[in-house]
């Protein structure tokens, strides 16, 4: 049994500060304790950088940073070599497209949705104007979702690579990642995803999803912030460049300017990487095994389920993506602008998000520029819900005004 | 701070005010014209995205306007700015904005010259919100420095 009380005393967040309700976990979630600790327990009791250090608290130091490749091995299903860690997923989403990108020649194709946050578009736009590939886009409805009848009719011998977020930030549009591969691998096309929004609420399997790349971050999963990790089938990262030269990334040089790499992961991790945040990382997805992702999926389809039965019946909200299972609640107050609304929810100790969530080339698909965007982590509960709804119902341009005054 | 109309010293009044230049803007609408200068507004967040339009003529605000798309605080409060500027010299018009910036930071101001623009007096305390409430003065302030530069 997924007991929410007690999970909630985990985090000292919440029972440090009661009178938040934090709707906001698509942005970044809270920490439990045992992050905590265990980023403590590093400063304060083996602090030494990683690698070649021939002293006890740097050897335990370099264990310690690498178990969690093991641990994320064990969370997304892969070997723990093909585990890199970067500085969040934007990072990671740079690296794959920097690294592809090289692969491409003028007038290849990648394959998106207009459903995108900005760090899994404005790489490949870079590519777009350095290296004259086209991106091309696959419908999504109204809700987000990529249909994969309209994926196949979109999909063409020269598509190289088809990139999109496994659940969409803004509508939480799942998207079927596993028949989309499918069909772009029968096209000898590479697969990418975006897991920002999906690793932190669902069992997440590489292999059965059969992708190429993955990346998510950590900060949305628990995690503390300024890590972000790269999943790549293991031959495509010994074949990739990084983006990023410097220490500990080479393993020797001559003063002719040849360089050998190391294998990866090692070759994308230049320089000295946020140690305490990769052991953070490590004490964040063994809090959520240890909880279940099918556990922390079924708890939160249940609590969304509910939030949204509640929010429909409110006259003076527009709810965008009623019949999505998985993501935010995504609604606009009629007559209010979403970050007005977004204030007065503020004023209440309501926190949620306003805008257009970094998807800029959605509005065309759902009609609106801005909205207000509610989303849930497996620590928030039904009252919490009732709590928001209450509120919800106070928000009119007065009020939303009335709290300058 | 004293006020010598006592109506813009009710908060009543005040959210009238900012309501009524959100839902009715003042002057909302760019010209197509080439004695106007613009200014875009666009790149402090992913949120506002507003113009702003003046025809400075020998040193007169000849006119003022602006359209986009933005919150209300930046739309009631560039709406203001339109109504307050427009027929004042560089001098008076730079004199206003030098308070109403004042206003919005907290500091010492005078809010007579402010007139309805007084109703962000309070804006500071939501500090997220002080870019929104001066997203247009801000643009209107590089106008008139442009205005100067090409007058020199």
């Amino acid at each position: 049994m997924f007991d929410v009380e007690k999970i909630r005393q985990d985090f000292p967040m919440l029972r440090n500060r009661p009178d938040l309700l934090y709707f906001d976990n698509a942005a970044t979630t809270y920490k439990p304790q045992a992050v905590i600790d265990a980023v403590c327990e590093f400063w304060t009791g083996y602090t030494s950088n990683v690698e070649r250090g021939d002293y006890e608290t740097a050897v335990k130091a370099d264990r310690a940073y690498d178990h969690t490749r093991e641990i994320i091995g064990r969370f997304i299903n892969c070997d723990p070599k093909e585990v890199v860690f970067t500085a969040n997923i934007s990072h990671s989403l740079n690296q794959i497209a920097f690294g592809i990108g090289r692969w491409l020649k003028e007038g290849d194709v990648v394959l998106t949705t207009e459903a995108e946050h900005a760090s899994n578009l404005l790489p490949w736009f870079r590519l777009q104007e350095d290296k004259g590939i086209k991106i091309e886009y696959v419908p999504v409805d109204r809700q987000g979702v990529c249909h994969i009848e309209d994926f196949k009719k979109a999909m063409h011998d020269g598509v190289r690579v088809v990139t999109m977020a496994h659940v969409t930030n803004v509508l939480g549009s799942l998207q079927p990642i596993k028949e989309i591969a499918a069909v772009a691998h029968e096209y000898g096309a590479l697969m990418v995803v975006d897991g920002a929004q999906s690793v932190p609420h669902r069992p997440t399997d590489v292999k059965e999803l059969d992708v190429d790349f993955l990346g998510f971050s950590s900060h949305k999963m628990c995690g503390p912030d300024g890590v972000g990790v790269l999943y790549g089938r293991y031959d495509l990262l010994q074949k990739m460049d990084p983006i990023f030269l410097g220490g500990g990334m080479n393993a020797r040089f001559q003063p002719d300017g040849s360089i050998i790499y190391k294998d990866a992961p090692q070759k994308f991790e230049a320089g000295t990487p946020n140690i305490e945040g990769v052991i953070g990382l490590g004490a964040a997805a063994e809090y959520l095994m240890n909880l279940g992702m099918e556990n922390i999926q079924a708890y939160e389809k249940e609590l969304r389920a509910y939030f949204a039965e509640k929010i429909r019946k409110l006259d003076n909200i527009e709810f965008y993506n009623p019949d999505n299972v998985s993501g935010p609640i995504t609604f606009n107050a009629k007559g209010v602008f979403s970050q007005d609304a977004a204030g007065y929810l503020g004023s209440k100790n309501i926190c949620v998000r306003s805008g257009n969530h970094c998807a800029k080339i959605l509005h065309e698909v759902i009609g609106t520029d801005q909205t207000l965007r509610a989303s849930l982590y497996f620590y928030n509960t039904k009252e919490e819900v009732d709590r928001f709804i209450e509120a919800a119902k106070d928000i009119t341009l007065e009020n939303a005004i009335g709290i300058f005054f | 701070m004293s006020n010598t109309n006592s109506l813009l010293a009710d908060p009543e009044i005040l959210r009238e005010l900012i309501m009524d230049h959100y839902q009715y803007p003042h002057h909302h609408k760019l010209k197509e014209d080439d004695r106007y200068m613009m200014k875009h507004m666009a790149s402090d967040s992913c949120i506002d995205d507003i113009k702003v339009q003046a025809r400075i003529e020998n040193g007169i605000i000849e006119d003022v306007c602006f359209d986009g798309v933005a919150c209300t605080i930046s739309t009631a409060s560039t709406s203001m700015m339109t109504e307050l500027l427009r027929g004042k010299t560089t001098a008076e018009a730079k004199e206003i904005m030098n308070n109403y910036f004042n206003m919005v930071d907290a500091k010492e101001y005078d809010g007579d010259i402010l007139e309805e623009a007084i109703a962000f007096k309070n804006v500071y305390r939501q500090a997220n919100r002080i870019k929104c409430a001066t997203i247009g003065w801000r643009a209107m302030q590089e106008l008139i420095e442009e205005s100067e530069k090409g007058n020199e």
